[in-house]
């Protein structure tokens, strides 16, 4: 189910801005890999160049190797939507299809994989609401409009659209930057849960997330401003929050950064 | 993606419509020491000023109504025909006689025509432009289309009699030949001067109106949700069907409808291509027909006395046709933007 993610040397371009360069990791299967560092030094590009989103922006490109479970992302004969359907992808601000109900958000991603079965439709969101934490919330509203849920119950509404597709990886990217503590903690424990199922990458801000939800960390910085972004030091949450083998590392995490 | 999370604020507008202004507290319910006569002077002076704006239109459509309707009466009186069944239009003859059977039908029929050509061209050329062209492209094609909105009618209608004509009965002949069995391209000819001319030319009128006011609704769908239907695995054309078009559809409805009242009060353009003569009939290929507006245009100079007021009373009716989409258009548009309203 969950796979393995081997990045060997990626680079991602904006035309002709390098925001990161070279960066080579493996994330493990059925585990939570955090991404942190300072704002703009690439972790977003980096997360956004695993399910191949970077490339939708004009311009942006990616070079370099992205295998999961050996099979090359960015090989030409690739189908990108296949890679999607693989690899799901939650975003910083909550975006709910507006004009769609709580279900039909749910099960947008079976739709657009030409599931149209209603029983089917309705077990897998059921399925997808449960593990996201919303279902009791919602059960009687399937057919409201998905925007009428709170900020935190539209972020597990699109996790649950997001797990519906039953993807393999899933990449958040600051899940909770817009929500309070209490639907952060409720979207932490839903990363705790949902790990047995799926290899887990987020990017956050906070580092007590971090040290709470992830096995891995991998510290993100920039030399200057305008230089790309870089892998500083990868290894063992508990390594990196405890004894980090890199100077820098250590004065970001004691908060003694720029 | 610093996008803001894409709900409707209530009070948003629809595109093409001013948003709503916002409900302002009296001053004096905000308390405090403030200059409170002057705010108040102000206050008053300012909705004196907007309920005698509003007041004015008001005026402006009851003095129209009033005006024609004083008109139109007498003719009506005289006519010996049933204004609404009567086919033909002798309103000087004795006695007068004359209805708005072919006028009314041809009317709707060349805007269904030109409606049924331009929609489906239109959407696609405002998809091209918001979503698929490349910038300098849909920079240069949108600014073509915004000079095509800028042609007048009388040109088009020009262009039309003389460029449109000779494709337009060749093709005629052609469909008669190959599709004669369907019943609109049925008829014997002579072919050009027909509804099918004045619909293409209709269909080219409102294209600009419809293809600018979709693009711009297209363009404004949220980033936000197209990224989460393409991570969600759907192809372009999918991601479009998610979360730009169902997004965009009071916007289209708007378009459409616009576009619609565009064709139904098409004057000149259709008067100097239309057969004019009076058929009732869905006969597309064969020489005829004609519209309210171009019936008016091209009998109002000869008309007499009853002729005008018989001409006026049409006017009347094709004001009522016009009325009417519009109120199903805004009752369209309501209801949805109620839908997405209810989400906030
Ligand atoms: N759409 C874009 N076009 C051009 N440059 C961009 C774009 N998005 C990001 N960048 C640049 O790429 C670099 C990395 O940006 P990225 O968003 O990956 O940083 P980040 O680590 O996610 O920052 P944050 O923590 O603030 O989200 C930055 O220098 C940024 O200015
Ligand atoms: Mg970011």
């Amino acid at each position: 189910m969950a796979k393995r993610i081997e990045a060997v040397g990626v680079t991602a371009y904006y035309g002709s801005f390098k925001a990161i360069d070279s960066i080579t990791m493996t994330i493990e299967p059925k585990s939570v890999t955090a991404l942190i560092g300072p704002s703009g030094c690439g972790k977003s590009t980096f997360l956004r160049s695993i399910n191949r989103m970077h490339e939708v922006l004009p311009g942006a490109r990616v070079e370099g190797r992205l295998t999961v479970d050996d099979q090359n992302i960015y090989d030409p004969d690739v189908d990108v939507t296949a890679v999607r359907r693989v690899i799901g992808m939650v975003f910083q601000r909550p975006n709910p299809f507006p004009t769609m109900s709580i279900f039909d958000n749910v099960v947008a991603g079976l739709r657009l994989n030409g599931v149209r079965s209603k029983p089917a439709l309705a077990e897998a969101a059921e399925r997808a609401l449960r593990s996201a934490n919303l279902w009791d919330e919602v059960k009687d509203r399937l057919n409201k409009p998905g925007a009428s849920l709170s900020g935190g119950q539209q972020q597990r509404l699109c996790i649950a659209r997001a797990i519906a597709v039953e993807p393999q990886v899933l990449l958040m990217d600051e899940p909770c930057s817009a929500l309070d503590p209490i639907s952060t903690l409720a979207i932490e424990d839903l990363m705790l849960g949902l790990k047995d199922r799926f290899t887990i990458v987020i990017v956050t801000h906070n580092l007590q997330q971090a040290a709470r939800v992830s096995d891995k960390t991998g510290f993100f910085s920039i030399d200057a401003a305008g230089e790309p972004g870089r892998l500083v030091e990868y290894d063992d949450t508990e390594k990196i929050f405890g004894n980090p083998s890199v100077p820098k590392t250590r004065d970001y995490i004691a908060g003694r950064f720029g | 993606m610093g996008k803001p999370i894409p709900i409707r604020p209530a009070g948003a507008s629809v595109p093409g419509e001013p948003p709503h202004p916002p409900r302002l507290a009296p001053a004096s319910a905000l308390g405090g020491g403030g200059p409170r006569r002057r705010t108040l002077s102000a206050d008053a002076v300012f909705r004196g000023v907007t309920l005698a704006a509003g007041a004015m239109v008001l005026v402006v459509i009851v003095a129209i109504a009033i005006f024609l309707g004083y008109q139109a009466v007498p003719a009506l009186g005289r006519n010996s025909a049933n204004f609404f069944t009567y086919q033909d239009w002798f309103p000087d003859s004795a006695p007068p006689a004359f209805g708005i059977a072919a006028t009314g039908f041809g009317t709707v029929y060349t805007a269904v025509i030109a409606l049924a050509l331009a929609v489906p061209v239109s959407l696609g050329i405002a998809l091209y432009l918001s979503h698929y062209a490349p910038r300098q492209v849909a920079t240069a094609l949108g600014f073509l289309i915004d000079l095509l909105a800028a042609v007048p009618s009388v040109v088009f209608g020009l262009w039309g009699r003389d460029c449109l004509y000779t494709p337009v009965r060749e093709l005629s002949a052609w469909l008669n030949h190959y599709v004669g069995w369907f019943p609109p391209f049925h008829g014997d000819g002579p072919y050009g001067r027909s509804f099918l001319l004045g619909g293409v030319l209709l269909a080219i009128m409102i294209l600009p109106i419809i293809t600018s006011l979709s693009r711009e609704v297209f363009r404004q769908s949220p980033k936000a949700n197209e990224e989460a239907a393409l991570a969600l695995g759907a192809t372009k054309w999918e991601m479009i069907r998610t979360a730009v078009l169902p997004y965009a559809r009071p916007g289209i409805i708007a378009a459409v409808m616009l576009g619609l009242g565009r064709a139904l009060g098409e004057t000149i353009a259709l008067a100097m291509t239309l057969g004019n003569t009076n058929i009732l009939g869905f006969d597309l290929v064969t020489n005829g027909g004609t519209t309210i507006a171009a019936n008016i245009a091209n009998k109002f100079g000869e008309a007499g006395d009853t002729g005008r007021g018989a001409l006026i009373a049409s006017g009347l009716f094709l004001f009522g046709i016009t009325l009417v989409v519009n109120v199903i258009a805004r009752a369209v548009i309501f209801r949805r933007r109620e839908l997405t309203e209810t989400a906030v």
